[in-house]
């Protein structure tokens, strides 16, 4: 995280500087302009020709003209003339091209390109830019765009010429918290005082940068928590399904990852089935038909499975993990037959971008997608198991195998829906993971062991566990990242749960009974 | 074990057997390469390591067969064994190799200046010939004690030792642990002074290999028929009685576990030197509950079931993936199911139902002797 916001505030530094130095240039043809050749343009049009005809001089002022008066719906225009000119002119009109892109986008609909507008006329504008960022922010609503929009006006503000102008700049700056200003305002800060007023603003942004700091920091640890629950909730989408599988049946089923595999090669298939049979306004909706697709060709593969394999194993669980564990291999191997090495499944578009959660920490709308659908998965799973008829009977057989089957609940058959409805949740999380990484055969093998861990840690048979181990080794693990690094942040937490599996055996929530060996 | 056949005539088999491996293959090794009985280097080395395997099977066997414990991170045990005579075998490259440098080649790119202190005393042979067998062992006992003091056990412990496998992988693959990383120690020079691709080092290491298996069949039978192997096969039928009876099954099986570690760490350090090179992806998750099914396929529960089964299913891959690589992972997955779903008692099972069909006159009823060795 750090690495790169430090990266992109290098990109931008350097893009400043080198736009600094374009309008330095342009004011300096100006002057030159004026001195030798006065020539004045009056109207775009007059600008427009002297830049496609005119000498160079000519074409300087007519660039600077342009920059104040121009209007975006020139770009096409001067696109054109861009792509057909010298390596020189096309540098010259760069800013003026810049300039009215941005000013096209300040009033685009989507908010997400007003931001990216008024950040990069902050970052690399410059004082031609202020009527135009300050029009805007007297007319916007959206609060980010607004917080974008002064971002940009008191950065172009760092360099005005009046002390007082700028002292108002780092204050308001330091206001804002923004992490664009604080390489500025470091530096700012480091600049010797030989007077009074220097003082105050090497002060000011000192101080300005000290609460930017502050807030990074907090908003750092934000984030990981928030990359934390993200993880959580996919792992907690793994292990809903191993935990009930487990949990009703003692099936370990080693092929869970597989079914996960196949939940997300059923998102890419219904995603190539749209590309291929529909238009390209119905894209967007592929994946609400992949996200039940995804489950139900699981649920009906383990429905398979369980009727041909599991059902001849029930109470030799660690037959059934070795002979899970070969349907997996198969399944992998028939993957990467069918569909080869890597295919990545593209996400619609309602599910790109972010939600700006507060300055410096933002959700990307996948991840939020991914909590938002273990949160549904969890409630589903409630309501299935606490509110419905064949919830009670799943719980009864939960509890006693034999009294259930002498009332006459159909244990078999509940079997193999419950086998078929765990399946059928990894489906769902496989087609979930399609959206934070690419799809392979070995999907599954790479979650398999966590989500296990997360039902032992959690402690079998119990669905309130699953939860909290699952919230608990995600969090831990991003929280441990950053100081221990992946690899050794997963041998800690290893470590952890054979510890905590000392004091408590059987997981976090245990069955209560009397059996030695529940 | 085998149905019907005596204990005299099972001594008779394994004397006559051992015989034939430890000097007849390699006296046909020895022959002219156009002679009909030949046995090519390629082959000699083959067997070499497969019996290194069966080894290790043997291990598993007995805490998986005889004890019921199904560990899935042998291959970690394995792996320990076959780095500590790995990181001798570097050392003794020492100046022959890319670089000039007494250092091992990937610590130089990695741009380690100094040999890291736990390197120093793998210089020594007859130290790494004991960090095989200890280093194993010890790791073995300690994640044991922890493990079975907090009565982990049935897929518990499957799936802990598991997450072992991985994270030994995990770790073993990161370049600042100093163990070659990914690419792993290869490209040995000598062993004890001899060059270690030279045809007569590798049929020494192979008769060592059949001598090392023959003595860890000794043992382990030692151990299934001592009053303690009772007591093993006793927790595998019923834990729970066993504890009531006054025994300590943690206890036992700690220390089935540590045994169990420590054929496999001699098993790697066997294997090393016959194959050349020795990369974490040896060690991980996936080669370690394939090793579970070696002994699944031979025959859970019986000594020779573990060696025919390792040898047996080793072969086969050797075979499958020269000359249909794509089909090794159906197959394999296959043989997962078919093992536990048609053969619970694997090739021996087959071949002693059979023996014992033919004896009894095969009308009737076969009654199977050993007991399940399921849970």
């Amino acid at each position: 995280m750090t690495l790169s916001l430090k990266r992109i505030l290098l990109v931008q530094v350097f893009v400043m500087s080198c736009s600094l130095l374009g309008f330095g240039a342009i004011g300096w043809a100006q002057e030159s302009g004026t001195s030798s050749t006065p020539i004045e343009i009056i109207g775009v049009d007059h600008a427009m020709r002297a830049l496609t005809d005119g000498a160079w001089t000519e074409k300087k002022i007519a660039v600077a003209y342009l920059i104040e008066h121009g209007e975006p719906d020139l770009l096409p225009q001067l696109e054109e003339l861009r792509s057909n000119v010298n390596r020189r002119v096309r540098r010259l009109m760069k800013p003026v091209i810049n300039l009215l892109r941005n000013k096209a986008n300040l009033v685009s609909e989507d908010s997400e390109a007003r931001r990216a507008a008024a950040r990069d006329l902050g970052t690399r504008g410059g004082p031609e830019a202020l009527p135009l960022l300050k029009n805007a922010l007297s007319t916007e609503n959206d609060r980010w765009v607004r917080y974008d929009l002064e971002e940009a006006i008191n950065l172009i503000n760092l360099e005005h010429a009046d002390p007082q102008v700028r002292l108002a700049a780092i204050t308001k700056l330091g206001d804002l918290r923004s992490a664009f200003a604080l390489p500025d305002l470091e530096e700012l800060a480091q600049q010797p005082a030989d007077n009074l007023e220097q003082q105050t603003l090497t002060n000011a942004a000192a101080e300005a940068s000290r609460r930017i700091q502050q807030w990074h920091d907090i908003a750092g640890g934000v984030e990981t928590l928030l990359q934390g629950l993200s993880l959580s909730s996919i792992l907690l989408l793994m292990a809903l399904g191993l935990a009930i599988v487990f949990g009703l049946m003692g099936v370990i089923n080693m092929a869970h990852g597989e079914m996960m595999m196949i939940g997300a090669y059923a998102t890419f298939v219904v995603q190539e089935i749209f590309r291929a049979y529909l238009g390209e306004q119905f894209f967007d909706y592929y994946f609400i038909f992949a996200l039940p697709c995804a489950f139900f060709v699981a649920a009906f593969i383990g429905w398979i499975l369980e009727g041909t394999l599991i059902r001849f194993l029930y109470g030799r669980p660690l037959e059934t993990l070795l002979v899970t564990w070969g349907v997996g291999l198969v399944l992998i191997q028939g993957a990467r037959v069918i569909f080869g090495d890597l295919t990545a499944v593209q996400a619609p578009s309602w599910l790109k971008g972010g939600v700006q959660i507060m300055v410096g920490v933002r959700l990307p709308h996948n991840r939020l997608f991914i909590i938002l659908l273990a949160i549904f998965c969890v409630a589903g799973i409630y309501l299935l198991l606490y509110r419905t008829g064949i919830g009670l009977r799943i719980r009864a057989v939960l509890q006693n195998r034999e009294m259930s089957a002498c009332l006459g609940i159909p244990t078999r058959k509940l079997d193999a829906y419950t086998f078929a409805f765990g399946s059928g949740l990894a489906g769902l999380a496989g087609s979930a993971l399609t959206l934070v990484g690419n799809v392979d055969p070995e999907l599954g093998r790479n979650y398999i062991v966590d989500s296990f861990m997360v039902v032992v840690a959690g402690g079998v048979g119990k669905l309130a566990g699953t939860i909290i181990a699952a919230l608990g080794i995600g969090t831990l693990n991003k929280l441990l990242e950053p100081s221990f690094g992946a690899v050794y942040g997963k041998v800690t937490i290893l470590v952890l749960i054979i510890l905590f599996l000392q004091f408590r055996p059987s997981g976090l929530f245990t069955m209560k009974g009397r059996h030695l060996d529940s | 074990m085998t149905g019907g056949l005596s204990r005299f005539g099972l001594g008779l088999l394994f004397w006559v057997m051992g015989l034939v491996l430890l000097v007849g293959i390699p006296l046909l090794n020895l022959l002219p390469q156009d002679s009909v009985f030949h046995v090519s280097d390629f082959t000699l080395n083959l067997f070499g390591k497969f019996f290194a395997f069966a080894i290790l099977a043997l291990g598993i066997d007995l805490i998986w067969g005889y004890t019921g414990i199904l560990s899935l991170g042998h291959g970690v045990f394995f792996g320990l064994g076959a780095y500590a005579i790995g990181m001798h075998l570097m050392l003794e490259i020492g100046a022959e190799g890319v670089y000039g440098t007494s250092l091992p080649d990937f610590m130089v790119w990695n741009q380690v200046k100094e040999l890291p202190w736990f390197w120093k005393p793998f210089s020594s042979f007859w130290f790494s010939l004991l960090a095989v067998v200890l280093v194993p062992m010890t790791f073995a006992a300690f994640f044991g004690f922890f493990v079975f003091r907090s009565r982990i056990r049935g897929v518990y412990f499957a799936i802990i030792t598991q997450a072992l496998a991985l994270v030994a992988w995990l770790v073993f693959n990161r370049n600042e642990t100093n163990l070659g990383g990914t690419n792993g120690l290869t490209n040995f020079k000598h062993i004890l002074g001899y060059s270690i691709n030279d045809p007569g080092t590798q049929r020494g290491m192979y008769v060592l290999t059949v001598f090392f298996l023959g003595l860890a069949f000794l043992l382990c039978r030692w151990i299934t028929q001592s009053r303690a192997g009772r007591v093993l096969v006793a927790i595998r039928d019923c834990e729970q009685r066993v504890l009531f009876t006054g025994y300590s099954p943690a206890n036992y099986k700690l220390f089935v576990f540590v045994i169990s570690a420590g054929l496999a760490g001699i098993a790697g350090a066997l294997y090393v030197p016959q194959v050349g090179i020795i990369t974490p992806n040896q060690m991980g998750v996936l080669p370690s509950i394939e090793m579970a099914i070696w002994v699944a396929v031979g025959g859970r529960g019986t000594l020779t079931g573990a060696v025919v089964g390792a040898v047996g299913v080793n072969w086969t891959r050797s075979y499958l993936t020269n000359h249909f690589p794509d089909l090794w992972p159906f197959f394999l997955g296959g043989l997962f199911i078919a093992v536990v779903m048609f053969f619970p008692k694997g090739v021996v099972g087959i071949f002693s139902k059979l023996w014992t069909m033919v004896r009894v006159g095969k009308h009737k009823s076969v009654r199977p002797k050993v007991a399940e060795a399921t849970e």
